[in-house]
């Protein structure tokens, strides 16, 4: 077996129907930065000294073994993590050369401005219409045509539109799991964010679910930049044009897909990807 | 052996005992709603009227006309002893209770009688029954009819043109009530209003004589109104004072009694069973939904239901925004720790705190200090006579949301705990502040377990009767607290409620032998007042959780 079909698990970069890495760091236009990162949950460190540039309508994926802190990491972006007691963050992300983490930034508004899609789909016990109207309310949006136009713009986008058409006024809890999660992603992109986190988005579904949501994500990175937490590396490498490795806390190496799968500078990386452990 | 302790391993006693203890609390609960309904219910049938010799001793006998309301055993021996001679070769013999009426003529309306030394007894058709206004059921014979004096019919015929003369007194009867209480009630009212406003004027030592005027102007068109009224009235008054009826009683004494008087008059021995059956609902619904007569013991309890409905909705109304705020900040936004563990424990325990010292509590703080305060303040001119500075159905509604507010609390705060935290990060993410995701998401999805927290409220407060005593019922409220005149809902009236009508009745009656059915039938009410307002609470539980299924899994 030669080297690189080894290294992607038998994968052939070239067969997963993606364009070819056309990537260049260097000329990609930034949207996030992440700079001299720390982050500790009261005593125990998370994160440690995470330094990444991540680029505008790109996809980048965060693999690693569970516990890694890739989702700790990504919660940062949007600060989810204030929700949780105990933690502090040292270093600064910055959105559009701003920093997150000032005191002037309105935590509301950026969450607007940075999507996120979890693990669960967690539509809220509302009709399909109203989980979808919800951040465009939030907004104070009351323009009964604006919000129906609206809400089919996002439901295509999330290419659930052809499915629940009929149905806008019923419970969203009656969707089928893959339904639920294009329906949050619907929701997310419904206010029209700049960047929409994905938090193992497809972990809680079936095959054919998360076929449609990879296309769904491929579809959605014309618009948006993507950052993706998966578990799965043939996910990562199908969808991202970037992938970050993290191990205990640590940003292990992080480049363009394809080069991280078929030729990871690092020997923990290539480690991991052979599936020696994690 | 071995099969004894294999059979107790088998979990088999276990389950047997748990069933034992499910059928035994079943059995309780049934038995006591049967008790309850067969006592209460019962009251109202129209039983036959017996007529009788009852020979007291082998030379005196008396007549007795009555309605058999108990009968029970005795022992020959007590009997023997209390002078009575009986023969008779059984060691028991029975005992009616007779509701024998005429308590006008009697001077009490029970009588018990043995009944071996009952002879004759008979069940005549012409026995006549009058339910009246005045001291209690009349049973006898109907001799004439009379109008303005004049005897217009006897006998058989007195019996045809009874009935729709009785209708006619009612009708006028139920219009005179409609003036009294809601004409003359208003103007009452507003005659008070302009007093106080007056009253005002000279504490403001206001000396604007157009005011002065227009206030003598406005009595002066009351006064009218209230001439015009009185006038109807005393019109009606005559019209229903034309007529009346002489009847027999048993000892063959007669007896006029005016028809406006008169509630009804039936022959119980010559009625059907259907036309019993209709007249037993008749009364149930006059029992339902008229106001109470003669101390109570007579009438209907309709003020009684009303006050106690009103009351708890109003406590419900004050408690349910109150306990969600209070837990909705337990929950929410408190910094849990220490503090807040000891604030949950303290809530618990008012949970436990007797009835009786919230009453204490109410008395002291909402009426004297509160309720004082805001006379002080608001109505100086009422004084010194007080408006909210005494009990009244506000301060029994906040002393029993007080009551009730830590079980509101506690399955409040339990509701807002099941809501799984990928909601709440789920509206967060979408730029929602944490307040918006309170009232957008949070609250709707935990109105199910506040409802059920107003459900056990709803429960607890309904039949709860020691407190109310201290904070606002009372005996006969004249005026319901809610009504025609402006602002409808008075709430500084007192009010009347069933649990204390059920003391009321059971130990203040004068009359206890004909008080005690209607302790049973009362309780029934309350039952069933308390079962409505829950299944209504229910009923909006069950919606809002079909509404708001939380996630599965």
């Amino acid at each position: 077996m030669n080297k690189e079909a080894q290294l992607t698990h038998g994968m052939k970069m070239d067969e997963l129907d993606r364009p070819a890495s056309k990537t260049d760091k260097e000329q990609e236009e930034t949207c996030l930065e992440v700079n001299n990162l720390n982050l500790f949950y009261s005593e125990k460190q998370a994160l440690s000294d995470i330094n990444m540039v991540m680029a505008r309508n790109r996809v980048t994926a965060f693999i690693g073994p569970s516990g890694c802190g890739k989702s700790t990491l990504l919660r940062c972006f949007n600060r989810m993590n204030d929700l949780v007691d105990g933690v502090r963050i040292e270093g600064g992300i910055s959105l559009d050369g701003e920093n997150i983490f000032d005191k002037t930034i309105n935590v509301a508004e950026l969450r607007r401005r940075v999507g996120m899609v979890f693990q669960k789909p967690n539509p809220f016990p509302k009709t399909i219409y109203e989980n979808v109207a919800y951040g465009m309310r939030l907004q104070g949006v009351k323009d009964k045509r604006q919000l129906d136009e609206s809400i089919k713009k996002a439901l295509q986008g999330a290419a659930l539109w052809d499915e629940v058409k009929d149905r806008l006024h019923e419970s969203a809890l009656g969707l089928s799991g893959g339904q639920q999660q294009r329906l949050v992603i619907a929701r997310a992109i419904a206010v029209e964010p700049e960047v929409l986190l994905l938090d193992e988005p497809a972990s809680a579904l079936d095959p054919i679910s998360t076929l449609k949501i990879e296309e769904l994500i491929y579809e959605l990175k014309d618009r948006y930049t993507i950052v993706i937490v998966t578990h799965n590396m043939q996910q990562a490498a199908r969808v991202s044009d970037y992938t970050a490795f993290m191990y205990m806390g640590e940003l292990i190496e992080y480049d363009d897909t394809n080069t991280l799968f078929t030729n990871p500078s690092r020997k923990k990386t290539e480690d991991y990807i052979t599936g020696r452990y994690g | 052996m071995t099969d004894i302790s294999k059979w107790f391993k088998s979990g088999q006693p276990w389950i047997w005992l748990n069933a034992a203890a499910v059928s035994t609390s079943l059995i309780m609960v049934f038995g006591l709603v049967v008790l309850i309904a067969t006592r209460g219910l019962g009251f109202f049938w129209p039983a036959d009227v017996m007529k009788a010799d009852y020979q007291i001793t082998s030379e005196s006998s008396v007549f007795l006309i009555g309605e058999i309301v108990e009968t029970e055993d005795i022992a020959i021996q007590r009997v023997r002893d209390g002078g009575y001679e009986i023969d008779s070769n059984d060691e028991f013999i029975q005992r009616h209770l007779i509701k024998t009426g005429n308590r006008d003529i009697y001077g009490s309306d029970f009588q018990l009688v043995f009944k071996p030394l009952l002879t004759n007894v008979q069940f005549p058709e012409e026995i006549i029954a009058i339910e009246r206004r005045e001291w209690g059921n009349f049973y006898g014979y109907l001799k004439s009819v009379k109008k303005k004096g004049e005897i217009i019919a006897e006998g058989e015929e007195a019996k045809n043109v009874l009935p729709d003369l009785i209708d006619r007194v009612s009708d006028i009867f139920a219009e005179l009530r409609v003036i009294q209480q809601q004409d003359i009630g208003a103007i009452n009212y507003s005659m008070e209003k302009l007093r106080l406003k007056k009253r005002r004027l000279e504490l403001d030592n206001d000396q604007d004589p157009g005011k002065k005027a227009k206030i003598a102007s406005q009595r002066e068109t009351l006064d009218q109104k209230y001439s015009v009224l009185q006038k109807k009235m005393t019109d009606l008054q005559e019209q229903i004072q034309r007529d009346s009826i002489v009847v027999e009683a048993m000892n063959g004494e007669q007896l006029e009694v005016s028809l406006q008087n008169i509630v009804h008059a039936y022959y119980p021995n010559s009625m059907s069973v259907l036309g019993k059956t209709g007249f037993y609902f008749a009364k149930i619904w006059e029992f339902v939904s008229d106001e109470p007569r003669e101390a109570n013991t007579e009438g209907g309890i309709f003020p009684a239901i009303f006050g106690t409905v009103m009351m708890v909705m109003l406590m419900a109304v004050l408690v349910t925004p109150f306990g969600v705020v209070a837990a909705v900040y337990l929950r929410e936004y408190a910094k849990q720790g220490p503090i807040v563990r000891v604030i949950r424990i303290a809530v618990n325990n008012l949970a436990g705190v007797p009835s009786i010292v919230y009453g204490v509590f109410g008395l002291g703080f909402f009426v004297y200090f509160l309720g004082g305060n805001i006379d002080a303040l608001f109505f100086p001119e009422a004084a010194p006579a007080p408006v909210f500075g005494t009990p009244g159905i506000l301060w029994s509604s906040l002393t029993l949301a007080l009551l009730t507010l830590p079980v509101v609390i506690v399955a409040t705060e339990e509701g807002l705990s099941r809501i799984p935290s990928s909601i709440r990060e789920g509206s967060l993410a979408l730029g929602a502040t944490k307040a918006e995701t309170l009232w957008r998401t949070i609250l709707p999805m935990a109105s199910p377990a506040m409802m059920t927290g107003l459900i056990l409220a709803v429960a607890r407060a309904a039949g709860e009767v020691a407190p109310l005593m201290l904070v606002g019922v009372v005996k006969l409220a004249p005026s319901l607290p809610l009504d025609g005149n402006f602002p409808f809902l008075h709430m500084e009236r007192k009010f009347m409620h069933l649990g204390f009508h059920i003391y009321d009745v059971g130990f203040q009656s004068p009359n206890v032998e004909a008080a005690r059915p209607l302790v049973y039938a009362t309780s029934l009410l309350l039952i069933v007042v308390i079962v409505l307002l829950n299944l209504l609470a229910i009923t909006i539980r069950n919606r809002l959780r079909e509404r708001y299924k939380a996630l599965e899994s």
